[in-house]
């Protein structure tokens, strides 16, 4: 299915130029022209090529083409959304085609009902708040040591220890592969993002320093613990908007190698895992290594992306909780650094196709944002403006001859 | 235990569309898990606003105007029944259909439907003809700002002047399906399309009724 998703991307980029080509072969053949004359020019260049083709009126059939085609089925909206199963798994929340089948199937479903909310869950959320209780009190504890390297190994294994308590309350089975290539200390790991579960993912498995906004209520008290063991960067909501601040402090960060490496979800947003979208290029311009890591969730235990405009996160987290398991597979890809002459937004997307590749993902160009925002007008003055070369060319011929 | 997409779509109801439009039963149930999760407003309907939230059809220069083409005359809401009857138009056309009963009305996806459904992207305002100004609107939706004036003028004039047979400088339904280039159509409205929405709709149609 994927690897068909791939093809229509390829498709329909391929279209347009394929499109014009067999338009600007039609209309050269109508008019008797030579399309494809020898090098005839002192400098061998093909500027020939560029005979466009007049206003057709079926050149509307070509935009009305790929406009229904995205009407029924495009790339983006379905990534905002959790993935169809191939077959059911049992849990009512993933049951979107699938129809009534038999008596035995409801009462296993039902069976699965009383283990999952009647034994799993308690266990699980009992298990949850220990760990985040451990993680609050301890941290602060430790927060009254000296600075030194006993306060950071302790930091270390406190935070180790609290991370897989609340990796047991998922009851999250990872796989990890290539630890070899784990983020060393003044790098910057980046990493897909389906769910905020991601965070504790690797971070039961390596020590990062985090970044984020702080957030009221509990989560602003444990960042605030947290903070306290190891340094953290948290901004302030006012501060986030101002993007030099942030590269500022990140890249004050990066260069204290007693520092812990900072994990960073360069998409900005929860995508449905099945696909990665733009990564915003902020973290690529500070200059360190960066070490890629493709997070890749099995769905059929229990889908982890965290649809925000749906559920909030009380009601995310007991849904995760009453899935059956979190089964995913972490690649530690090996670090890749800026090369010459290669900017910010290519180094970006260079990462991006690694992670896409290593995780079996879809590597999409489109940004995430777009799950709350509009697409930008500068994409579709693009397409006006290859359109409009096409016919332009042939007001300049006509000047020529 | 139902499924959510097909138990508010009845049997009955998956039989009209069929019979209407011409899609078989899988890939109708597929249009309808489409048509809901574009349904924002869970109301069963869709308005202008969710066909913009696609990004593909926003950045499309023709998008309002495919838009529109869903909506009747005046409405802001369309239905599923709407939807299909529209997406109908773009279903290739079968080679036993042609020998179908003559007597039937047309189908939707004739080919004579399918140069309607052209016609009325450049017909903006619904009366049956294409003026100079309603091709130049259109031209001017397609070039954006790359074009000046007086050039989008004269490629305007001169495609009225090779369409127009009967002099009254604009062009109706019968002088545009004698326009020459529109036999192209099927190269790319026809055949390339529908090789790959077949590809889409078997591959998901495989998948999703394969198990359970």
């Amino acid at each position: 299915y994927n690897d068909v998703m791939c093809c229509v991307n390829l498709l329909s980029a391929w279209d347009f130029f394929s499109w014009a080509t067999h338009r600007i072969e039609r209309g050269a053949k109508d008019n008797n022209h030579l399309l494809y004359k020898p090098y005839s020019n002192g400098d061998g260049s093909n500027r020939d090529l560029d005979h466009a083709s007049e206003f057709e009126m079926s050149d509307i059939f070509y935009f009305c083409r790929q406009g229904v085609e995205s009407i029924m089925d495009d790339e983006v909206t379905k990534r905002f959304s959790a993935e169809e199963l191939e077959s059911w798994n049992l849990l009512t929340r993933s049951n979107y085609n699938f129809q009534h089948i038999s008596l035995r199937l409801t009462v296993l479903w039902g069976l699965g009902v009383v283990i999952r909310y009647g034994f799993l869950l308690p266990l699980r959320v009992t298990l949850a708040f220990t760990g985040v209780g451990l993680l609050v009190v301890l941290t602060s504890i430790i927060g009254f040591l000296p600075n030194g390297r006993m306060k950071n190994f302790l930091s270390e294994q406190v935070h180790l220890m609290c991370y897989r308590i609340c990796v047991r309350a998922l009851t999250a089975i990872i796989t990890y592969h290539d630890s070899e290539n784990k983020p060393k200390n003044g790098g910057i790991c980046v990493a897909n993002h389906t769910s905020p579960i991601d965070v504790i993912i690797l971070a039961s498995d390596g020590c990062y320093a985090m970044v984020g906004q702080i957030h009221g209520g509990l989560m602003g008290v444990i960042q605030k613990s947290m903070v306290k063991a190891c340094p953290h960067i948290w901004f302030e909501r006012s501060e986030v908007k101002d993007r030099h601040l942030v590269a500022k402090r990140l890249s004050d960060h990066v260069e204290d190698k007693t520092k812990l490496p900072i994990l960073i979800f360069p998409e900005g947003t929860c995508i449905n895992n099945t696909s990665v979208m733009m990564f915003k290029k902020g973290s690529f311009e500070i200059g360190s290594t960066v070490y890629p890591v493709a997070i890749k969730y099995d769905p059929r235990f229990g889908d982890a992306f965290w649809n925000s405009s749906q559920f909030g996160m009380v009601n995310y987290l007991l849904r995760m909780m009453s899935s059956w398991a979190i089964v995913c597979s972490v690649w530690y890809l090996p670090p890749m650094t800026r090369e010459e002459g290669e900017d910010a937004v290519q180094f970006a997307n260079r990462v991006k196709a690694a992670i896409a590749r290593q995780g079996g993902l879809v590597d999409l160009l489109w940004d995430g944002g777009l799950k709350r925002g509009k697409v930008k007008d500068t994409f579709k003055e693009e397409q006006q403006k290859l359109y409009s070369k096409m016919l332009v060319g042939t007001q300049e011929d006509r000047s020529r001859s | 235990m139902g499924s959510r997409a097909s138990t508010l779509l009845r049997e009955e109801e998956i039989e009209e569309i069929k019979k209407e439009t011409g899609f078989s039963h899988s890939q109708i149930t597929r249009l309808y898990s489409r048509f809901t999760s574009l349904d924002k407003g869970e109301n069963g309907t869709l308005s202008r606003e969710d066909f913009q939230r696609i990004p593909e059809l926003a950045i499309n220069p023709l998008g309002d105007r495919i838009i529109n083409a869903f909506f009747p005359e005046g409405e802001d809401q369309v239905n599923f029944r709407g939807f299909m009857r529209t997406l109908a138009h773009f279903r290739p056309i079968e080679d036993n259909e042609k020998n179908k009963d003559p007597t039937a009305s047309e189908p939707l996806n004739s080919r004579t439907n399918k140069l309607l459904f052209a016609f009325q992207l450049y017909d903006l305002d619904r009366d049956d003809k294409i003026s100079r100004d309603e091709l130049l609107q259109v031209l001017r939706m397609m070039v954006g700002v790359n074009i000046s004036d007086e050039q989008l003028g004269s490629i305007a004039d001169r495609t009225i002047q090779e369409a127009d047979q009967n002099g009254d400088n604009s062009i109706s339904f019968n002088e545009f399906i004698k326009v020459g280039n529109l036999q192209h159509i099927y190269v790319w409205a026809g055949d390339h399309y529908l090789i790959l929405t077949y590809i889409l709709l078997s591959v998901l149609q495989d998948c999703l009724c394969s198990s359970v």
